[in-house]
């Protein structure tokens, strides 16, 4: 079934806007790490920015990540009922950390 | 990070004011978080529909196999009237995380610290205040706190017991809705005089962290970069357009 | 598939149809498969508001025609008009009865304009780089306008003011906000949602939310 978009808070009425902070956890379920803090680079303007402080608009048919700088699009994200579709064309690169050894 | 989802199981529930509650979940699989960190939770009805809500954590992360969130109640919201009025200790949570990488303070980034909370903002600050009074009690620390009134100041007595121990932590309260008779605090919306007077005793090395609703975040954002701080050191969360 | 974790308690969403004066049994009936009723209407954006002054505006028209046709803001004012009471439905399951717009028909701006025989779709473009995609066929016929006037008052900018696209028998996402023009095509061509999983036409009552539905 369906999931709905994860909210910082219930507001039913307002367009939202927050940080990707906001969509770290599913950002982690489809890139397999948090990647709040890392560093990607928008193709259009090049900034490098920690995706935890791109803008989201998350009340939607998805969630589109935004650059801090120039407001283009980074990141779109659709869940399906039986997938997730991720459009990265709008990041040159995104820098994924890898998990260190838990002891 | 755990990415699964797994089961918390709520311990003990407190209201903080009439509008705010505390849930204590425990957890056996967690495996510890950061303060400033939040993890999402999802609640699944009977014909499948769920929704996901992300919370920050309020406590301190020297709890072992327990986190609390802080939860204001929205008027017309899916998830907050639900968990106010259905939920009691004993039932079961699915929850993820912990989740943030870039919201964190811990002890070993230092000080001195300035954090800036609007309303419910004031929750992920709230974790590092309280591991800040465990692991790192003589870092310098003023947190400067809008609320609409006196009586919806979350954590206000806690706050209040912190500051009384004299050890480099220091509460400004601001209330821009209506003040009790006797207010000695500030008495309007953050700006940037204000952000210049909390500022002041902790100087130009200082980190900042701001939560609350996205136009207070970016007036205190803007407001401190143009006070001298590095923006790397200004750390923003922004929750929307509710709160004060 | 795994078993999913029911929470006690939890009801999720309730119809809210508002005092709409309808019986229950009309409300089902004009209620699309999947979705439940509100009086609200949920401000959705893939992007900040765009505020483009009235006297830079433009509305055009170009692509498969002869020749392209454009109106400024009080030339588009000035078109015949009407108002619309439809039922609107979004993707994210809000279906909202009667919402009452003012604006001009599609067949209305196409009336000037000569169509090459090969015309078939138009893409929507809007302020902001959003796009979305339809057949003419779901565009003529008195099936669509641009809206300028919500309930009264004139479009607000979070809802798309000016001017949106609004094409009552698909999803919402196709009712473009903050319209600029029609590209007219002899080819489909995936909007901003058609191009990451949604349904290339999006009929609501066929529910053709996602490609492959």
């Amino acid at each position: 079934m369906e999931e709905r978009i994860a909210l910082m808070r219930d507001d039913p009425a307002v367009d939202l806007t927050v940080d990707a902070n906001a969509v770290g956890g599913m950002l982690a379920a489809v890139f397999g790490a948090d990647v709040t803090a890392s560093p990607s680079q928008c193709a259009t303007c090049r900034t490098v920015s920690m995706v935890g402080t791109m803008r989201v608009y998350m009340r939607g048919p998805g969630v589109v990540v935004r650059c801090p700088a120039c407001a283009e699009v980074v990141l779109r994200i659709v869940q399906t009922p039986e997938a997730t579709l991720v459009d990265v064309s709008g990041a040159s690169w995104i820098r994924i950390p890898r998990q260190a050894a838990t002891g | 990070m755990a990415i699964g989802w797994q089961l918390a199981t709520v311990g003990s529930i407190h209201d903080e004011t009439p509008t705010v509650r505390t849930f204590t979940l425990g957890l056996p699989g967690w495996s510890g978080h950061r303060p400033g960190q939040h993890l999402d939770l999802r609640l699944t009805a009977e014909d499948g529909y769920s929704v996901e809500r992300s919370y920050s954590i309020a406590s301190e992360p020297e709890r072992p196999g327990e986190v609390d969130i802080t939860v204001e109640r929205i008027e017309g919201g899916e998830i907050s009237p639900f968990l106010h009025e259905v939920v009691v200790p004993g039932d079961r949570l699915e929850v993820r995380g912990p989740i943030g990488g870039y919201f964190v303070w811990e002890a070993a980034l230092g000080g001195p610290l300035l954090l800036v909370a609007g309303g419910s903002g004031v929750v992920p600050l709230m974790a590092m205040v309280r591991h800040r009074a465990r692991s790192a009690p003589s870092v310098p620390t003023r947190l400067l706190f809008s609320s609409r009134t006196f009586d919806e100041i979350i954590y206000r007595d806690e706050l209040d017991g912190l500051a009384s121990a004299r050890n480099g932590f220091e509460v400004l309260h601001t209330l821009t809705r209506g003040q009790p008779p006797g207010w000695t605090g500030y008495s309007r919306r953050i700006d940037e005089a204000m952000l210049a007077e909390a500022l002041e005793p902790l100087g130009a090395e200082a980190r900042a962290y701001a939560c609350g609703p996205t136009a207070l975040v970016e007036v205190v954002a803007n407001g401190l970069v143009r006070l001298g701080l590095p923006p790397d050191r200004v750390r923003t969360e922004r929750f929307g357009p509710t709160g004060t | 598939m795994t078993e999913r974790f029911v929470t006690r308690g939890f009801v999720g969403r309730r119809d809210d149809p508002g005092g709409t004066g309808l019986s229950g049994d009309e409300r089902r009936r004009r209620t699309p498969p999947g979705q439940y009723l509100t009086s609200d209407f949920p401000v959705l954006s893939a992007g900040p508001t765009p505020r483009t002054p009235l006297d830079r505006w433009s509305l055009r028209i170009e692509g498969l025609v002869r020749e392209p046709v454009q109106w400024s803001w009080a030339e588009f004012l000035a078109l015949p008009a009407r108002e619309w009471v439809v039922d609107i439905s979004c993707v994210t399951k809000w279906t909202h009865l009667d919402m009452r717009w003012k604006g001009v028909s599609i067949d209305t701006l196409l009336e000037g304009v000569e169509l090459d025989p090969k015309a078939a779709f138009a893409i929507a473009w809007s302020d902001g780089g959003y796009t979305t995609n339809l057949p003419l066929g779901d565009l003529l016929n008195n099936q669509a306008f641009v809206a300028y006037e919500y309930d009264g008052q004139p479009l607000a900018p979070e809802h798309g003011g000016p001017a949106r696209l609004v094409v009552p028998a698909r999803y919402f996402w196709k009712s473009a906000k903050w319209l600029r023009g029609l590209r007219i095509q002899d080819h489909d061509e995936p909007g901003f949602w058609e191009s990451l999983g949604y349904h290339i036409r999006g009929d609501q009552w066929l529910e053709e939310r996602y490609s492959g539905d």
